[in-house]
C-alpha cells in the first residue's frame, strides 16, 4: 500500500516543478509524431550540442503539437522577463543562431520568429501574430504543445486533476447531470449525447463495469486523437478516470491505433505517473474509489473504430460488429455494463466539471455545444489542427484558419468525415458546421478529419479511394457491404478508365442506397457517402468521364497523356530522357524531345524533374487532343 | 503439441509466454509480440500461441487473418511502407508505391528474393503535411516524388555492394 497523497501535496509539488522551470531560460521542442517527421529529434540534438560547447545549462524539453503541423518542427524559446517566442521550421544551420541570439545574447531573430507565444483566459496557448487564433477557441488543445506531455507536474501545475478531485466529492449522479447540462455530444463521429451513455452504464445493474476509451483513429486523413494523446495525454486519462467513477466502474481501457506507437508511449507513461502520485489505482486521492487503466493496441482494422467491434477485438476476437441492441451499456465487454467514449469526447469531460456545464453550453450552437477538433489536411496552406466552437463556417475554417488554399489553386471540395463523410463544394463553403447541418449536405462530422481537394484532384478519383478504403476495410460480415461496395467499385473503376456508360451512374445510385440499407454497423451504412456526395455536387466530372473520355482535373491514367510541348523544351537540357524509368522518351541533345505514348507508364517524372523555367512537359485530357497522337504513339 | 520441421523459422515464444495470463482476450497481443520478435506469424508460433492459450488452431488463424497488422511472410531487411491515406492520395501516392514496385522489382506485399527489401501499403500514419510520405524501418520520408524514390534508395542498395544499374 502507498500512503495517499493529498490533492493539495500534489498541487504544490507540481507547482513547484513548474514554477522552477519557468525561473530558467528553457527550450520547447514540438516533439509529436509530425514534429519527428519533420525533423524534431535532429533539432533537439542540434541544441544539446550547441549548448554543451557553450557550456549553457538550459533545459530542453519536448512538448506536443500546438497544431501548426506546417511549421514544424516547431521551436519555443522562453527566457524569464523576456518574450516567450516560437520559432517556426527550425533547421539544424540555424540552431547555433538562436542559441547565441536569444539564449546567450539578447537578439530574439525577430526573422526567424513565427510571433509570441501566448496564454489566454482559459490558459490556452496562442500566438497573438498569427490571425488564424482570432477565429480559434482551443479547450481540448489548449495545453497541446505547451506542456511537456510526459511530466504530470506540468499538467496538473496546469490546471490538470482539479476536476477529478471536485468529482470525487459530487455524487455519480451530480457528475452525470452537469454532464448533461454542458449539452456535450460525442467528439467519435455520431454525436450521441453523451450523458444519455453515462447514465445508461450508470444505471446497468451488472458488475463490473468497464470505460472504453476509443482511440482507434481509422480515419486516413485524421489525426487529432493522435495529437491530443501525444501532447495531452492525462486530460484523456482524467476524463476516463470520472468516467469509471460516475458509472461504477473500476477498471478502464485505452484501445490505441498499433499505427501509433509513441501516442501509445505517451500514454503508457502518464498512466505510471498518475499511479505514482495516487490518482490512478487503488483509492484514488484517499477516497473509496479504485480505477485501474490498461492499455490495448489495435491490430489495423478501420472498423474496430465501430463499438461493438472494438469490444470484439479487446475479447481476443476478430472485430465484427454485432446487432444492437443490447447497447454496450446493458452487455459489453465480455457481456458486463461498458461505456465507450472517443479520446476528445473524454477530454472534455474534465474541463466541464471544472469550468461548469453553463461555461461548455456557451460555446458554439443550440444543438451542438462546445467546440470541434479538425485536421486541416490536403491541398490547404497551413496543414494542421484547429478548434472551433460549432457553427463556425467552414471557409472560415479553410481560409482564415487553413490559410485557404496552398499554391494560388482553385478550391474545389472539401472531404469531412473520411471514407464515411462527404465531399462538400464551393457553394456550401458557408455553411456552418455542426452536426446537424453537416448531415443535412449529405457528410458527417465524423472524428473531424477534413482533407481538402483543389483543380488538380478529381472527385470521381477521391470517390474511387474511399469506396476502394471501405471495400478493403469492410468485416464481411454483411453481404451488401462486402460486395455490394466491390460492385461500387468496379463501377467506379470503369468511370475512370473511360469504360463507362451513363447507365452505370443510375446503377451506381442504386447499388449505394442498398448498401446504406443492407448493412449492420456505421462502415457499411455510410461507405457510399462519398459517391452519393460527388455524384450530387460534381456530377459534371462524372460525366467528363462518360461522355468524353475526359478527367479534367487530368489524375485517371487511362484517360491523360504526357506531351512535351515542342515550342518550350530547352534541347541543350535531357532531364527527362535520362531519368524516365521506362525510357520512353526519345531524342538526344538538340533534338525535339517526344513521349513514345505506348512506352510511357504515366508515372509523372518527367514533369517533376523539367526545369521550372522550361515547364515543357504538360498533360492532355482527354487522350485524342494529343497533338499528332498518331505519329507519337508506339504504332 | 505439433513442432514445425522447418528450422529455420524456429522460435521460442516462452519468454512471451511468461508475462501473460491464459486467457483468450491476451490473443491479440501475444500475436503482436510474436510478430514483433520475428517480423511476421510463422505457422509454429501460431501453432504454439494456440497450445498456451488453448485456443483452436483455426481459431488462431481466423482472427490473425482479419486485422490488416499480422503478416505471414518474414519482412525484409529494410521494410518499406508507403501511406496511402487521403491526404497522401491526393499529392500522388500512388505514383509513390508504382515508382517503388519498379525500382525494387517487387508487389505491394512481397518481400525481396534477396530479402532485402519488402514493400507495404498501410492506411494513414498521421502525417498528412507531409505527404505523400513512405517509411523505411523507422524513419519517415516526407514530401516523396516518383524521382526522389530512387534518390532514397540509392544508400540501401550500396549497402548490398550492388549499384543500382540506370
Amino acid at each position: 500500500m502507498r500512503h495517499s497523497l493529498t490533492f493539495e501535496d500534489i498541487l504544490a509539488r507540481a507547482r513547484t516543478e513548474w514554477g522552477d522551470l519557468q525561473k530558467k531560460t528553457h527550450i520547447s521542442v514540438s516533439a509529436a509524431t509530425c514534429g519527428r517527421a519533420a525533423g524534431a529529434l535532429e533539432v533537439i540534438d542540434c541544441f544539446k550540442d550547441e549548448l554543451g560547447r557553450r557550456n549553457l545549462e538550459v533545459p530542453v524539453i519536448q512538448v506536443g503539437c500546438l497544431g501548426l503541423c506546417y511549421a514544424d518542427p516547431l521551436v519555443i524559446i522562453s527566457k524569464p522577463g523576456s518574450l516567450r517566442i516560437a520559432y517556426s521550421r527550425v533547421t539544424p544551420q540555424i540552431v547555433p543562431r538562436l542559441v547565441e541570439g536569444y539564449i546567450e545574447g539578447d537578439d530574439p531573430c525577430l526573422d526567424l520568429a513565427l510571433g509570441v507565444l501566448e496564454t489566454d483566459g482559459d490558459g490556452a496557448a496562442y500566438i497573438p501574430e498569427l490571425t488564424r487564433f482570432e477565429h480559434e477557441r482551443r479547450i481540448i488543445l489548449r495545453r497541446c504543445g505547451y506542456i511537456d506531455p510526459e511530466n504530470i507536474a506540468h499538467y496538473i501545475a496546469n490546471g490538470g486533476y482539479y476536476a477529478l478531485r471536485t468529482a470525487l466529492t459530487m455524487t455519480p449522479e451530480e457528475i452525470i447531470e452537469e454532464l448533461e447540462k454542458s449539452g456535450l455530444r460525442g467528439r467519435g463521429g455520431a454525436g450521441f449525447p453523451t450523458y444519455r451513455k453515462w447514465q445508461s452504464c450508470h444505471d446497468a445493474g451488472t458488475r463490473p463495469k468497464y470505460v472504453i476509451c476509443n482511440a482507434d483513429e481509422g480515419d486516413p486523413g485524421a489525426f487529432m486523437d493522435r495529437v491530443v494523446l501525444e501532447s495531452d495525454p492525462h486530460a484523456v486519462l482524467e476524463g476516463m478516470i470520472i468516467a469509471g467513477y460516475a458509472v461504477g466502474s473500476e477498471q478502464g481501457y485505452i484501445y490505441v491505433r498499433a499505427e501509433y506507437p509513441l501516442a501509445m508511449e505517451r500514454v503508457r507513461v502518464a498512466l505510471r505517473q498518475a499511479e505514482e502520485w495516487g490518482l490512478l489505482g487503488e483509492n484514488i486521492l484517499g477516497s473509496k474509489f479504485s480505477f485501474h487503466v490498461e492499455i490495448a493496441a489495435g491490430a489495423g482494422a478501420f472498423v474496430s473504430g465501430e463499438a461493438t467491434a472494438l469490444v470484439a477485438a479487446l475479447e481476443g476476437k476478430r472485430s465484427e460488429p454485432r446487432v444492437r441492441p443490447p447497447r454496450l451499456a446493458e452487455a459489453g465487454l465480455w457481456g458486463k455494463p461498458t461505456l465507450l467514449n472517443n479520446v476528445k469526447t473524454l477530454a472534455c469531460v474534465p474541463v466541464i466539471l471544472q469550468k461548469g456545464a453553463a461555461w461548455f453550453a456557451s460555446i458554439g450552437t443550440e444543438e451542438s455545444r462546445g467546440t470541434a477538433v479538425f485536421t486541416l489536411a490536403g491541398k490547404v496552406a497551413n496543414v494542421g489542427l484547429a478548434e472551433v466552437p460549432m457553427g463556425t463556417t467552414l471557409r472560415k475554417l479553410i481560409y482564415d484558419i487553413g490559410g485557404g488554399i496552398a499554391k494560388n489553386k482553385q478550391f474545389k471540395g472539401v472531404q469531412i468525415g473520411g471514407p464515411s463523410g462527404g465531399c462538400l463544394p464551393v457553394s456550401l463553403l458557408d455553411s456552418p458546421i455542426d452536426y446537424d447541418s453537416l448531415r443535412e449536405a449529405g457528410s458527417m462530422m465524423g472524428s473531424g478529419g477534413m482533407i481538402i481537394m483543389d483543380e488538380d484532384n478529381c472527385m470521381v478519383d477521391a470517390a474511387r479511394f474511399f469506396v476502394d478504403f471501405s471495400t478493403k476495410e469492410s468485416c464481411g460480415k454483411c453481404t451488401m457491404c462486402r460486395l455490394g461496395t466491390l460492385q461500387m467499385l468496379q463501377i467506379l473503376q470503369d468511370i475512370c478508365a473511360g469504360k463507362a456508360g451513363m447507365d452505370d451512374l443510375d446503377l451506381l445510385m442504386a447499388l449505394a442506397e442498398d448498401v446504406k440499407t443492407g448493412s449492420l454497423c456505421g462502415l457499411g451504412k455510410t461507405a457510399p457517402n462519398p459517391v452519393l456526395t460527388t455524384l450530387r455536387h460534381f456530377r459534371d466530372e462524372y460525366e467528363a468521364h462518360i461522355l468524353r473520355k475526359c478527367c479534367p482535373a487530368r489524375v485517371c491514367p487511362d484517360l491523360i497523356a504526357y506531351y512535351i510541348v515542342p515550342e518550350r523544351c530547352e534541347r541543350g537540357c535531357e532531364h527527362c530522357v535520362l531519368t524516365c524509368p521506362t525510357e520512353a522518351i526519345k531524342g538526344g541533345k538538340g533534338d525535339t524531345k517526344v513521349i513514345d505514348q505506348g512506352k510511357c507508364s504515366k508515372c509523372g517524372t518527367c514533369i517533376e524533374v523539367c526545369p521550372p523555367e522550361y515547364n515543357a512537359v504538360i498533360k492532355v485530357s482527354p487522350v485524342d487532343l494529343l497533338p499528332g497522337a498518331h505519329l507519337a504513339s508506339g504504332k | 503439441m505439433t513442432t514445425s520441421a522447418r528450422n529455420e523459422t524456429s522460435i521460442d515464444l516462452k519468454e512471451i509466454f511468461s508475462h501473460y495470463t491464459k486467457e483468450k482476450k491476451n490473443l491479440i497481443p501475444l500475436l503482436q509480440e510474436a510478430q514483433v520478435k520475428a517480423g511476421y506469424l510463422s505457422e509454429e508460433a501460431m501453432e504454439q500461441i494456440s497450445y498456451f492459450l488453448g485456443v483452436p488452431l483455426i481459431k488462431v488463424w481466423e482472427v490473425a487473418t482479419f486485422y490488416n497488422q499480422f503478416r505471414f511472410v518474414p519482412v525484409g531487411k529494410h521494410h518499406i511502407r508507403v501511406c496511402m491515406g487521403t491526404a497522401c492520395h491526393l499529392a500522388g501516392a500512388r505514383l509513390i508505391l508504382e515508382a517503388l514496385e519498379r525500382e525494387l522489382k517487387i508487389k505491394v506485399g512481397e518481400t525481396s528474393p534477396d530479402g532485402n527489401f519488402s514493400l507495404e501499403r498501410v492506411a494513414c500514419i498521421g502525417c498528412c503535411m507531409l505527404a505523400p510520405v513512405m517509411v523505411i524501418g523507422d524513419r519517415i520520408h516526407p514530401r516523396m516524388t516518383p524521382f526522389k524514390v530512387e534518390e532514397v534508395l540509392i544508400p540501401f542498395a550500396q549497402q548490398q555492394g550492388s549499384p543500382k544499374a540506370g
